[in-house]
């Protein structure tokens, strides 16, 4: 993935694409390191959702009007986009849920409730999100299914070996994250699959921080399942997608009942729509998904690869800047790792280094980024979490060094 | 140094955080409660040795930020010898000096106050008020003999 930094990429004229950026905090400039929890939008985003109102909106896939049928074709024209993003086979595995939270909460439930018994085991890893720890923590407590927990090792990747001796006979899902959101771990998610099927064993992949930054292709990686939300891929947030491999899908019950997922309603016997409009109850996020569609189509059109090989560069040089603090130590050290720089000072809690560079206009996450048992895996409570998005630079990673130094000045470090 | 930055990290509040008092658990306790913020993750238990209406020891344990151990570390001192009532009247006071509107504590200014006054930074920065009292309404669990952890949430 690595690319030369030299890759035409016109980063002045990108910023000027995100209103937010130009914003001043506390007098400073913005220097906005907080992607991985949600990125900021671009124009063209903004324009879509305003668009959609004012100008192809009603209620979809109902009214025989003008309106609804241009509403209709939007969204759909977006679940295209959408899908031709991730190489779907089809448009009726693309769900749309409300981010990845609901989308693996979705699996658990119609899925783990018809295929976990007593005994079952659910594979996750040491740094799951707790969005995908805890929905199969609930589907287990129902159903009597076991979670196994794959082990990381100091650098934060997989422990693989670990792995495989924990696929066995009683093996009913593996559900893993693409990207650490924590640490930025790539993982290697087609052996995972590969090794996963050997034993006819399904695999969701979480993808929330893998899709800004990755090309996600899931017939490539066969995933049976991959979620992620819309707002970290510069699109609206309360949309987000659920894809699943549409046999998978046919055989699960529905999720929620109400309108739209529906195909006849009678006090006797109800049946239900086809995919992907039997996951789809209520009327949906209609001008977030139209939005999302946009998004998409802007950063395809920036290039992905040249994201990427914006991003690694920011990663690399930044690794490098913050390498020269004495008093720093990264947490997430991978060989393959992406866009999140995770890290502590000696003698200076996480939320006092956040405060203090929030200041300085620098916007970080400190905490434990919804991802405790990592934490315990390395004995902290918190880390410093600086994430990069295709719209950051190296002179806003020298603001973040800088105001660094000012921390050190502060705690007299 | 910045705007709000030398009010929030005061000389006095840096000391108690790098040495805290009455720190580590307390053989002698027979009150104890725990706090979290499910925020950061930050974690605090209070030991207190209660003797009728006496609080004749008070120490603490804690994980956390420069301000939570600064505040638990000052709390613990200032509740030493106090009755149960001066203690809650005590943490009252200081709740109104760091979360109120007007920053005013009711009451009569007094020793404990002025140098808890030092805390009262943290108004200028929202998201640290919960880090501030954390302690607090561990003390007070711990006095009402509550068996729940205490949340800031």
């Amino acid at each position: 993935m690595k690319m030369a930094s030299s890759v035409a990429f016109d980063i002045e004229r990108v910023r000027r694409d995100f209103p937010i950026l130009s914003q001043q905090v506390y007098d400073k400039p913005l220097a906005y390191f907080d992607s991985a929890a949600s990125a900021q939008k671009p124009t063209a985003v903004i324009e879509a959702i305003k668009h959609t109102y004012e100008t192809e909106y009603a209620n979809v896939h109902r009214g025989v009007h003008y309106m609804s049928q241009k509403a209709t074709d939007a969204m759909e024209a977006a679940r295209e986009t959408i899908r031709a993003f991730i190489n779907a086979a089809s448009e009726r595995e693309i769900i749309f849920v409300r981010g990845a939270t609901e989308g693996i909460n979705l699996v658990a439930d119609c899925w783990g409730r018809q295929n976990l018994k007593p005994g079952s085991e659910i594979i996750l890893s040491q740094m799951e999100h707790h969005s995908n720890i805890v929905p199969w923590q609930l589907i287990a407590e129902r159903t009597g299914a076991i979670i196994k927990v794959v082990p990381v090792n100091d650098a934060g990747e997989l422990e693989m070996d670990a792995y495989e001796d924990l696929l066995g006979d009683r093996t009913a899902m593996v559900s893993l994250t693409h990207v650490s959101n924590a640490l930025g771990t790539i993982t290697p998610m087609a052996e995972i699959v590969r090794l996963a099927h050997a034993r006819g064993v399904p695999v969701l992949v979480d993808g929330c921080q893998a899709i800004p930054h990755l090309p996600v292709d899931v017939q490539a990686l066969d995933a049976d399942f991959y979620v992620f939300s819309g707002h970290k891929l510069y699109g609206p947030s309360g949309i987000g997608v659920l894809y699943g491999k549409e046999a998978l899908l046919d055989a699960m019950p529905p999720y929620q009942g109400g309108g739209e997922m529906i195909d006849l309603v009678s006090f006797e016997k109800t049946t239900y729509a086809d995919l992907p409009f039997k996951f789809e109850a209520g009327t949906p996020h209609i001008a977030g998904v139209i939005a999302l569609g946009t998004a998409i189509d802007y950063i395809t059109g920036l290039g992905l690869e040249k994201i990427a090989a914006h991003e690694d560069d920011l990663l690399a040089y930044g690794t490098e800047q913050l390498g020269k603090i004495n008093s720093l130590r990264f947490v997430g050290t991978a060989a393959d790792k992406t866009a999140i720089l995770s890290f502590v000072l000696d003698d200076v809690h996480p939320h006092d280094i956040g405060t203090i560079l929030d200041r300085e206009g620098v916007a970080v996450r400190t905490g434990h980024h919804c991802a405790q048992p990592i934490m315990e895996r390395y004995d902290i409570a918190a880390t410093v979490r600086a994430s990069i998005g295709l719209y950051n630079t190296r002179e806003e990673i020298d603001v973040l060094v800088t105001a660094l130094g000012r921390v050190q000045e502060i705690f007299g470090s | 140094m910045s705007t709000g930055l030398s009010d929030l990290y005061q000389e006095v509040i840096l000391d108690h955080s790098r040495h805290p008092r009455n720190f580590g658990a307390a053989e002698s306790a027979n009150r104890q409660a725990r706090g979290n913020n499910p925020l950061c993750g930050d974690r605090v238990t209070v030991y207190l040795a209660v003797d009728g209406h006496h609080i004749n020891d008070a120490r603490f344990d804690a994980r956390g930020c420069a301000i939570s151990i600064a505040s638990a570390s000052m709390m613990t001192e200032m509740i030493k010898g106090k009755t149960v009532a001066q203690a809650k009247s005590l943490f009252d006071r200081f709740h109104m000096l760091v979360a109120s509107e007007s920053g005013e504590a009711n009451g009569d200014s007094d020793e404990d106050m002025t140098e808890l006054a030092s805390l009262s930074g943290v108004r200028a920065f929202p998201t640290r008020i919960k880090c501030a009292t954390l302690a607090w309404h561990a003390m007070s669990a711990a006095l009402d003999g509550a068996d729940d952890d205490v949340k800031t949430e």
